[in-house]
């Protein structure tokens, strides 16, 4: 077990280092002078000369690339291009503006997913189980970009409950402190600001909870009904146990292994993939971070932001692997 | 009774979630309707994209210098609805006869908002710091001022001061738009302690001598500026804080406002004014036009090397049906690279008229009767001048498809887009371009001499008469006498067709409508020194 | 990484060419019971035949502009609007069902004719070559994948086939690595060794039965990626960097129908419903392909 978590681990550097490779080729192949880009469509070609230079964009790649891999190996993420503050301090805002909006979407997706997927499996060819399946196919089938903008177009604009976009109230604006600002409202004890991220909060996560929370309920009935059937929940029954407690306890317990699985791996998915929901809903996380950053050919950004993210990304399929091998023994470790 | 609890769970979750939405609505309107009871002093500006920097000289970003004009002031400055002069941190000034020495009076008893004084040095230090510079420091210092200290062309031969409050400029050769170039957002006066202070770190701590106090700024959110109370103009600003927040989607920007999330926001999307103008809690604000858009046409590349080619596009084009569909009939036709407001334009000058016999006359002329394929490439990002790149050329795609011509839309990230351009890859092009100073150099020089191939002049177009005339007219002093070469200028510009003019946009802004003292200025920085809200 | 130790879900053996077909039959007598795969076929058949037939079902030209009819509300004269180039919506839409087919199929496609490649590759060589792969692999799926589209496209240049590519390259490492486990397990069947042993040469061992028996869920796999590449597609194009005008593209309309969500939603509506009932087709296939083919595979 521990060797193959040692493996596991170190399997993840040579991932990593390639990943730099790729992210650092692929944006270099992207037409467009990163020292253009800062100085607008006005600038002077010297002045873009000397900002290349300066940039130290004139190089070879491959000092390029050993300049960065070296101050990567001293944990220097590097500088940004456009605002020449250093990406360690400048990412956690946005990270952290993601997760928040990510672990939402969770939330959300886990509490209706399983409950749904449990209620579908209960009630196996129920209208209740229809309908929920039927939900959760088109659940699954929603370009989420659309469904944002649908529901902003309901709840924000038509019915004017909830904010189109932002984190926060501009004109009331938060004092960060983690960043998570749920988290930090809560500790600076401010209950009107703490509502106010989560009506900012509503919208987005809705929309992202969408595909996670269908994926999680089609999961959990599948599991749910395997684990029923089983004699040991018929024994249970038999014995006269509530149906509620055997729901509950008994089954869930046994069907919550590979409902972990698309839990974890969801969640990594998320981290990165909210870019488009980012945009729509004006949210200042890192896929957003990212992704103007390729306009601006910050090629420092790009390529920590990305590693970054897959970092995490490959980290929580780990655990979700090594949680799955501790939690069911029938794994064979090869 | 098991399937009971379940429904009753079921219902107590809508509920909580209903309960949550409810109390967004009314958390809503208690924070909006606040402001109600005493009057608002905190301006929220919703605005496309964030600034690069704040330290106005070292940046080229319409977006850094709209705050800076709020931190800084400049030695002279625009009058509100153009860009003749008025004095600021100079009061007045006296010019030599010969036009090579300036010497201004500089207002008395202003301080930095560090509290360090403004006087002839502060001025001279920072002249000093850009002459000293290069282009990627000080890029515009070096494009209005010839180049820097070491360069033959550098027009500013010294800056000196003659005592505590007189700065004298003596200038190698005469500048026509010293003056104006003077009143430009960048050649604003920084404080010459916190530059020694912050060094690099200077963009990100101002210090000048504005109406507004830098306070805070978050990347890619917002930058807070406070009231100077000490300002020199005697009860200025009026507002006590202002908030410069990027929003880059319009639509989205224009949600913000209908739910008084912001309070003015830059870059209405024409096909909106309706909307707004309808509602009687907003107003619309009309910034002056000093732009133009256009299609450019490589005169390097294919059949647009050919004159009667391009004269033969510029008859195919529908402006009026361009102006009413997407700009909303805020714009006018263009038939000159400049806008009328600019001195020296050429109004006798008749635009090509939407004439597709006359175009397809021409092609047949030039030996293309049946047309041809070419590229047309759509700029990716809305500017004031071109709200939407794209859908402008589908539009001149369909006018084109009607002579014949076969368009093939191409679009390119930003970055790209401009990087292909400066080699000259596109045929035909959308772009535009918004006046730095309102001078006519800034827009035909700039844009259409061979000097500035490889730079803006993205259309390869090089013609030696042009040429000699633009450079006569940047030493002539004598106002008249330059607006004839200008207007000469555009006679061969009209001739040679190696742009289709399109339009001088109005660029929209919308606000509260209890927003007094607000005026757009043309050159896209706004002072916010006499905003208020009623 | 941890597979579950399952055993072979295709039947092995060296099946002859009536078993396979019996199979195969099989599997097409589940699919048909299967009233809510039938749907699902039912609205991917529906798209087809709406997108061969477009020119006869559009009432209008996508592509022609009446810019004094802009952003009509949907009417007995166009069902479902018309868009700020009063062009007809309801004819954009069916062609559309082109552009969003077409992607959807063909780079789907190009990564299972890619990702089998080298996942038979990978699976049947084993070793470092094996690494080297399943490291790509790593290294792609690390990658947030719409990032990955974004950068490809911003590479290539936006257009609706380079957008097409960078759907294909991105899907390629699933279908890889589907391959390269199912290469595994079948390697170690009897009748490969069998074969092998008798001096079958690698290429006819791998196109004679790795290939065959891998078919049914590369099938399964495949249709459900279609899906999910016609939702990339209209997410590149939503960002612009896609379809480029005036090429209907579902995505494409959403992003230009956006600035009119105040004043006319129907823009919005219903490109968005096309490719929700699009996907939702080929979802439902796909999870019917499944049954019917493998009903081990299900969960």
């Amino acid at each position: 077990m521990l060797s193959y978590v040692v493996r596991r681990v170190l399997m993840v550097i040579p991932v990593l280092f390639g990943m730099s490779l790729v992210v650092f080729f692929m944006i270099r192949a992207i037409p467009g002078n990163p020292a253009q880009v800062i100085l607008g469509q006005k600038a002077t070609k010297e002045a873009v000369a000397a900002l290349t230079h300066k940039l130290g964009l004139d190089q070879p790649w491959y000092v390029q690339y050993v300049k960065y891999i070296g101050g990567l190996l001293h944990g220097d993420l590097g500088e940004s291009i456009r605002t020449g503050a250093p990406i360690a301090e400048e990412i956690w805002p946005y990270l952290a503006a993601t997760i928040e909006l990510s672990l939402a979407a969770m939330l959300i997706a886990v509490i209706i997913g399983v409950n749904a997927g449990i209620i579908s499996a209960w009630f196996q060819n129920s209208w209740f189980d229809y309908i929920a399946m039927v939900l959760a196919l088109i659940g699954v089938s929603m370009p989420i970009f659309w469904l944002g903008l649908m529901e902003q177009w309901l709840f924000s604009i038509q019915l004017d409950w909830l904010p189109t976009s932002g984190r926060e109230d501009v004109r009331n604006p938060i004092e960060p402190i983690t960043h998570l600002y749920l988290v930090d409202t809560l500790l600076s004890g401010n209950t009107d600001q703490f509502w106010q991220v989560v009506q900012h909060l509503v919208l987005p996560s809705m929309a992202l909870a969408t595909i996670p929370m269908a994926i999680i309920a089609r999961m959990t009935r599948s599991s749910m009904l395997e684990v029923m059937k089983s004699d040991y929940i018929r024994t249970a029954r038999a014995k006269g146990l509530s149906m509620f407690w055997v729901v509950y306890k008994h089954s869930l317990k046994n069907a919550i292994i590979p409902v972990l699985t698309v839990i974890g791996l969801q969640t990594g998915l998320l981290l990165g993939g909210a870019i488009l929901t980012e945009t729509i809903f004006s949210w200042p996380g890192i896929g957003r971070y990212i992704y103007d950053a390729i306009g601006y050919r910050d090629y420092p950004v790009i390529q920590s932001g990305i590693l970054i993210i897959a970092t995490i990304f490959i980290f929580i399929n780990l655990i979700v692997d090594l949680l799955y091998a501790i939690i069911d023994p029938r794994i064979k470790y090869n | 009774m098991k399937r009971k609890t379940w429904f009753t769970w079921l219902a107590l979750m809508l509920a909580v979630m209903l309960v949550l939405a409810g109390c967004g609505k009314s958390k809503q309107t208690a924070g909006g309707g606040g402001d109600k009871s005493s009057t608002q002093d905190t301006l929220v500006y919703g605005r496309g994209g964030d600034s690069v920097s704040l330290d106005p000289a070292t940046v080229t970003d319409g977006e850094s210098l709209k705050v800076t004009k709020n931190i800084f002031d400049t030695l002279l400055d625009y009058n509100d609805n153009d860009t003749s002069i008025k004095p600021a941190l100079a009061t007045e000034w006296t010019i030599s006869n010969d036009g090579l020495t300036y010497t201004f009076k500089l207002r008395q008893g202003v301080k930095f908002h560090d509290g360090t004084e403004f006087n002839a040095d502060a001025v001279v230090f920072n002249f000093e710091r850009w002459a000293n510079g290069n282009a990627d420091k000080f890029p515009y210092y070096g494009s209005m001022f010839g180049g820097y200290k070491q360069d033959d062309s550098h027009v500013i031969k010294e800056v000196k001061a003659l005592d505590k409050y007189t700065v004298q400029f003596v200038l190698k050769r005469p500048q026509a738009p010293f003056l104006k170039n003077l009143a430009m957002t960048p050649f604003a006066i920084a404080s010459p302690e916190a530059v020694k202070k912050y060094g690099d770190k200077f963009g990100e701590h101002p210090v000048g001598t504005g109406p507004f106090v830098f306070k805070e700024w978050k990347r890619n959110e917002r930058i807070v500026l406070e009231k100077n109370k000490d300002y020199w103009e005697k009860g200025y600003p009026k507002l006590n804080q202002l908030i410069f927040v990027s929003i880059p989607d319009n639509s989205a920007r224009l949600n913000a406002l209908l739910k008084g999330e912001i309070d003015i926001m830059e870059d209405l999307n024409p096909t909106d004014l309706k909307q707004v103008e309808g509602n009687k809690e907003f107003q619309i604000f009309k910034r002056p036009s000093m732009n133009v858009a256009y299609v450019g046409l490589t005169a390097t590349r294919g059949p647009l090397k050919n004159k009667l080619v391009r004269q033969a596009l510029n008859y195919a084009v529908d402006k009026k049906a361009i102006i009413d569909a997407f700009y909303a009939g805020q714009a006018e036709p263009a038939k000159n690279p400049m806008p009328p407001s600019i001195p020296g334009y050429n109004d006798a000058i008749q635009d090509y008229p939407f004439d597709l016999n006359k175009a397809k006359e021409l092609l047949a002329k030039a030996g293309y009767p049946n047309g041809f394929e070419i590229e047309l490439w759509a700029m990716p990002v809305p500017r004031p001048y071109m709200p939407d790149g794209q859908k402008i050329a589908e539009a001149i795609q369909a006018n084109f498809a009607k002579i014949g011509v076969k368009a093939k839309i191409v679009t390119y990230e930003w970055a790209t887009y401009l990087d292909k351009l400066a080699k000259g890859e596109a045929d035909a092009f959308l772009l535009g371009w918004t006046g730095d100073n309102g001078d006519a150099d800034n827009f035909l020089y700039a844009l259409l001499d061979k000097d500035s191939i490889g730079s803006n002049n993205y259309t390869y177009f090089s013609n030696d008469e042009l040429h000699d005339i633009l450079v006569e007219a940047q030493t002539v002093s004598d106002e008249n006498k330059r607006n004839e070469l200008y207007k000469k200028a555009q006679e061969i510009i009209k001739e040679e067709a190696p742009w289709i003019p399109l339009v001088h946009s109005t660029p929209l802004l919308a606000g509260k409508a209890n927003i007094q003292g607000f005026h757009p200025h043309p050159t896209g920085s706004d002072k916010f020194t006499k905003v208020e809200f009623r | 990484m941890a597979e579950l130790a399952r055993t072979p879900a295709t039947p092995p053996a060296a099946m002859g060419e009536t078993e396979s077909v019996s199979l195969w039959k099989e599997a097409w007598r589940r699919f048909r019971k299967n009233k809510i795969a039938l749907v699902g076929a039912g609205i991917v058949l529906f798209f087809i035949i709406v997108a061969l037939l477009a020119p006869w079902l559009a009432p209008y030209d996508y592509k022609e502009q009446q810019l004094a009819e802009r952003l009509q509300p949907p009417s007995g004269e166009h069902w479902f609007g018309t868009d700020d180039f009063g062009r007809d919506i309801f004819s954009r839409v069916i062609y559309g069902a082109r552009i969003s087919l077409w992607v959807g199929f063909f780079s789907v496609l190009g990564s299972v004719v890619v990702g089998s490649l080298l996942g038979i590759i990978a699976g049947y060589y084993g070793r470092w070559i094996d690494g080297v792969i399943s490291r790509l692999f790593d290294i792609m799926l690390a990658f947030p994948s719409i990032l990955l589209a974004i950068g490809i496209v911003a590479v290539l240049g936006p257009s609706l086939q380079n957008a097409l590519i960078a759907i294909a390259v991105i899907n390629v490492p699933n279908f890889g690595r589907l391959i390269r486990s199912r290469v595994l397990s079948i390697k170690q069947e009897e009748y490969i060794m069998a074969a092998k042993a008798i001096g079958m040469s690698d290429w006819r061992i791998l196109f004679h039965h790795i290939l065959p028996n891998s078919l049914a869920p590369i099938i399964v796999q495949g249709t459900l990626a279609i899906a999910t590449a016609i939702i990339e597609a209209a997410a590149l194009g939503f960002l612009g960097l896609g379809a480029q005008p005036p090429n209907p593209e579902w995505g494409k309309m959403l992003s230009d129908a956006k600035d009119f969500l105040t004043q006319a939603p129907w823009t919005m509506i219903f490109p968005g419903l096309a490719i929700m009932l699009t996907v939702l087709g080929f979802n439902l296939m796909g999870d019917g392909l499944r049954d019917a083919l493998d009903p081990r595979m299900k969960n």
